[in-house]
């Protein structure tokens, strides 16, 4: 597969902080990647830097095999898709969408500005404000007016974070139909670590302005490179420097066998419709949470425990958070 | 008790709106007095007098010059107004610089323009002692002058609501149009002009309304030769003493203002505006 984007040790300064502190990473076309982290963590720097809206101060930028840095926003073949959406107010959705088709030009803008808002289910109300649109409805126009363009690269920054959550999971599902059926490479701006892990086809961790682990979702998720990644994807409860995810940790009233395990006494737990997460505390001090099925829960407040877990789901790290 | 608070506002307004306009409307459809002032009987004939086609040619120059003079302040503020609005941390800074000028008299700054457009002014001796011109170009005492005040005096006028428009518009619009492929003019033309209207709407009313009643530049500028309204208008309370024609003229004045107003207020701009 050929490589779409390379970024070589990418280096951005702010005043007093490093937002990008030597970020390499490569992108294979037609696949659907994150850059997932807490905020500040220099995601979207990265972002802006790949779109031309910041400068790198060292490191290079290159798109499809060239060196980038020097190019503007409008000489890069790469569009973004804001997270405020950034949609003309004074122009119609397919106003919009046509923004970029006349300024390349294409005599046959308008049947492409409409193929695109069929692509994203919008066709009826492309006569319609921004204003007169819902946050999803927006959120479709900017894809589209994107999209029509036809660029190698899709930035996307936090687009699903203005959305309220049912609509989010739908969007999410579209978005991901929508990169299959154009096979545009996606690269994909979240703080979330269920969309990160249920959209991409690879991740990359970012914290302090470094990429922590760059790697397939099951991989990420099971065999975190970092304690801080394993701590950012899911919770993790931590025996010493050995970390062990809730849906692994067994509690039980007899001491289990030939396991590592801890005594501790049940706090608190809470139901969460499909299992419920019960909280214990230590008796070597901390606390732990596991997630245990509906049916097998009968835990008293109070009541004293064995927290257990297999080898096999230890996450060792060398340094533990 | 919600009487009570508004009664200020309301005593404000009888004594300083409605009262002065009262006086001028029963002035305007009385007779002149000999040494001044006003006497019955009641006439329409000030009114008539207006339509006289000298009158009616200073009416048209007031609202022809005033428009160039809007036009010109829309020219020269829209850049610098954007200018100011990116201008990052010195922003403060410009927009104090703008409004320099309103620290010294209306009076002293209009009096300046003398000192530099007349034939032995700073432009002139600078011209001619470069070997330029021969003799002095005419730049005092016309209405090429009385428009280069009116722009002046007025231009803050139109650029604080064109900044407080362009401030507001949000820059991601911008870098969208460029993420977008448009070079910089375009997106000037293309994003940024359009979403500008209603800084061009108010600051074009705060600049033409003052400059259709002007009276001091054109008199101190235009040397007596460039009348607009608000000349005819000073001169028909002091020199000529006709103040029934002068409060007729200027109920004519302010209801062109008045038309003109309502006729912006309507468009589709303002109301997005408000």
């Amino acid at each position: 597969m050929d490589t779409v984007l390379e970024l070589r040790a990418l280096v951005k300064n702010f005043p007093g902080h490093r937002a990008v502190d030597n970020v390499s990473l490569s992108l294979s076309r037609g696949g659907f990647y994150s850059l997932l982290g807490p905020s500040g963590c220099g995601k979207t720097t990265t972002l802006r830097m790949i779109g031309g809206f910041e400068t790198p101060d060292s490191g290079q930028v290159l798109l499809a095999g060239n060196v980038v840095n020097n190019l503007k926003p409008w000489q890069r073949n790469v569009s973004t898709v804001f997270q405020n959406y950034a949609l003309f107010p004074h122009l119609t959705a397919l106003a919009n969408v046509e923004f970029g088709l006349r300024e390349r030009g294409d005599a046959d803008r308008r049947e492409q500005a409409l193929r695109a808002l069929d692509l994203v289910e919008l066709s009826a109300k492309r006569d319609r404000l921004p204003a007169q649109l819902s946050g999803g409805e927006k959120q479709r126009v900017a894809l589209a007016r994107s999209l029509v363009l036809a660029p190698q690269l899709l930035l996307l920054d936090e687009p699903l974070a203005a959305l309220d959550p049912k609509l989010r999971k739908q969007m999410r599902a579209e978005l991901k139909a929508v990169q299959r059926r154009t096979g545009i490479t996606f690269l994909f701006v979240t703080h979330d670590q269920e969309e990160a892990l249920s959209l991409s086809d690879k991740l990359a961790v970012m914290n302090a302005g470094r990429i922590e682990q760059f790697d397939t979702p099951e991989t990420v998720y099971l065999r975190p490179a970092t304690a801080f990644v394993a701590g950012f994807l899911g919770a993790i409860n931590w025996f010493g420097s050995t970390g062990v995810r809730p849906e692994s940790t067994r509690i039980t009233r007899q001491k289990p066998s030939d396991v590592p395990c801890r005594r501790g006494a049940i706090e608190s737990a809470l139901f969460m419709g499909n299992c419920v997460h019960v909280n214990t505390a230590l008796d070597t001090g901390g606390r732990a949470v596991a997630e245990v099925p509906r049916d097998q829960h009968d835990f008293k407040e109070g009541e004293p425990v064995w927290i257990s877990w297999a080898p096999s789901d230890e996450l060792n790290f060398e340094v533990a958070s | 008790m919600r009487r009570a608070l508004l009664l200020p506002a309301r005593l404000w307004i009888a004594l300083f709106f409605a009262a002065p306009l009262a006086i001028i409307c029963a002035y305007s459809l009385l007779t002149r007095g000999d040494y001044g002032g006003v006497e019955t009987p009641w006439t329409l004939e000030s009114f008539a007098r207006l339509a006289d086609p000298l009158y009616l040619a200073i009416l048209w120059r007031s609202l022809w010059i005033s428009t160039l003079a809007t036009a010109l302040c829309a020219l020269l503020g829209f850049p610098l107004a954007l200018f100011i609005a990116r201008a990052g941390r010195h922003k403060n800074l410009y927009l104090q610089l703008v409004l320099l000028p309103f620290w010294t008299s209306f009076l002293v700054r209009t009096y300046a323009w003398i000192f530099i457009l007349r034939d032995t002014g700073l432009i002139n001796t600078v011209l001619s002692s470069l070997g330029l011109i021969a003799k002095p170009l005419p730049l005092l005492y016309n209405d090429g002058a009385v428009l280069i005040g009116l722009v002046y005096n007025f231009l803050p006028f139109f650029v604080l609501p064109m900044f407080a428009t362009l401030e507001r518009l949000d820059p991601s619009l911008m870098e969208a149009a460029a993420d977008l492929g448009a070079r910089p003019l375009s997106t000037l033309r293309r994003v940024i002009l359009p979403l500008s209207a209603p800084g061009f709407v108010a600051g074009a009313v705060l600049v033409f309304i003052p400059c259709l009643g002007a009276y001091l530049t054109p008199d101190l500028l235009g040397g007596g030769k460039s009348v607009m309204v608000g000349n005819l208008i000073q001169n028909q309370f002091t020199t000529a003493r006709d103040w029934p024609f002068g409060s007729a003229a200027s109920l004519i004045l302010m209801l062109a203002s008045a038309v003109l107003l309502a006729a912006v207020m309507r468009s589709r701009t303002a109301r997005e505006l408000i």
